[in-house]
């Protein structure tokens, strides 16, 4: 594996770390209240601070996950080489684009 | 101190015996007071069967030749005492090193083994033009004491048998392989670190450690590859950033 790719999971391990601590945190901060999804989002929507994090988190789990799925395919299949890689950018777009559409409905 | 055993004490040894197919055959032979494992193999390829095939040379842990998995744990036969491997029983299961093509009965083919060492440049590179003079390298010099124990690895394949991720891909460079690039990584007169650290970075290269330390729990001169693949991750990471090493 590339180091910049062994670091880029790393790293964004770490900010996974942080933000989904932060983000079961605030979960059950909002619902202990009886609070329901829709009025949640109703008070997120046009918050630019809360679209920032959850934009980090998406595009540290478009890095973290396909990195990750590569060394499993790896070891548990096969399947090698640039097809491998292909088909895990096209896994990480994938991730990029259900979690922006969720960060828009979160925020918009 | 080991209890003597008694002089009519009987082991029962499980022997693999066939390459890749094969089935385990049954020996039954005498526990002796001290007595090796590979003691114990020797016995009964000379006393009860002559076909059984082991590897074997120095007998007292200098070559590193006789290791097998006995009672499950990869070994050095010739350093392993019946007495520690048999807790209170009289039962011993004797097979090949794990991650190695079996050539037959305990005896492995290590072609693989070695050809790993050389591609991740496991071997001195003195660059194009020869050093004028002798290198001078203080024992108490950073470099060579980050490595003074990782010198030592005498390439006998117990890490490489202990590794889950060799088990897993079979491309993996594997616990010594790796340990060998890291001795050189850290060697001052070696010219061919900005090449070795591209082979190991590779997708069968140091990232794809999980860090189980099994080469390090199963080293039988307690040496520790897993810090040096952690070395080399830190290394390769340099080396791509700055092109430092």
């Amino acid at each position: 594996m590339s180091p910049l790719l062994f670091m880029a999971q790393r790293l964004t391990a770490f900010v996974l770390a942080l933000a989904v601590s932060a983000h079961l945190a605030t979960i059950l901060y909002a619902v202990r209240g009886g609070l329901s999804a829709g009025e949640i989002l109703a008070r997120t929507h046009g918050n630019v601070a809360f679209m920032l994090f959850y934009g980090v988190f998406v595009v540290a789990v478009a890095i973290h996950a396909p990195i990750g799925l590569r060394s499993i395919i790896r070891e548990w299949t096969p399947w090698r080489g640039r097809t491998l890689d292909l088909a895990l950018v096209l896994f990480s777009l994938f991730l990029l684009a259900l979690g922006f559409r969720a960060v828009y409905a979160v925020y918009a | 101190m080991t209890a003597a055993a008694a002089p009519d004490s009987v082991l029962e040894v499980e022997i693999w015996r066939g390459a890749e197919d094969g089935s385990f055959q049954e020996f039954r032979t005498p526990q002796r007071e001290h007595q090796t494992v590979l003691d114990l193999v020797t016995e009964i390829q000379r006393e009860q069967d002559p076909t059984l095939s082991y590897r074997f040379a120095c007998r007292v842990g200098i070559c590193g030749s006789c290791a097998m998995v006995v009672n499950g744990r990869p070994r050095w036969t010739c350093r392993t005492r019946v007495s520690e491997v048999i807790g209170g029983g009289h039962r011993i299961k004797l097979e090949p090193l794990r991650n190695f093509p079996v050539v037959k009965d305990l005896t492995v083919e290590m072609t693989q083994f070695f050809d790993k060492w050389k591609n991740a440049r496991g071997y001195f590179e003195p660059g194009k033009t020869p050093a004028e003079d002798f290198a001078i390298v203080p024992p108490a010099s950073k470099k060579r004491r980050e490595i003074d124990e990782h010198i030592e690895c005498i390439g006998c394949g117990v890490c490489y048998s202990a590794c889950d991720v060799v088990a897993w891909d079979k491309d993996y460079l594997g616990p010594a392989a790796l340990n060998r690039a890291w001795t050189l990584v850290n060697d001052v007169r070696d010219k061919g670190n900005a090449e070795r650290l591209d082979a190991i970075s590779q997708s069968e290269g140091c990232q794809a450690c999980h860090t189980h330390m099994s080469c390090t729990e199963f080293c039988p001169k307690s040496l520790a590859p897993t810090y040096s693949i952690a070395g080399l991750k830190r290394a390769a990471f340099r080396h791509s950033l700055w092109g430092k090493r």
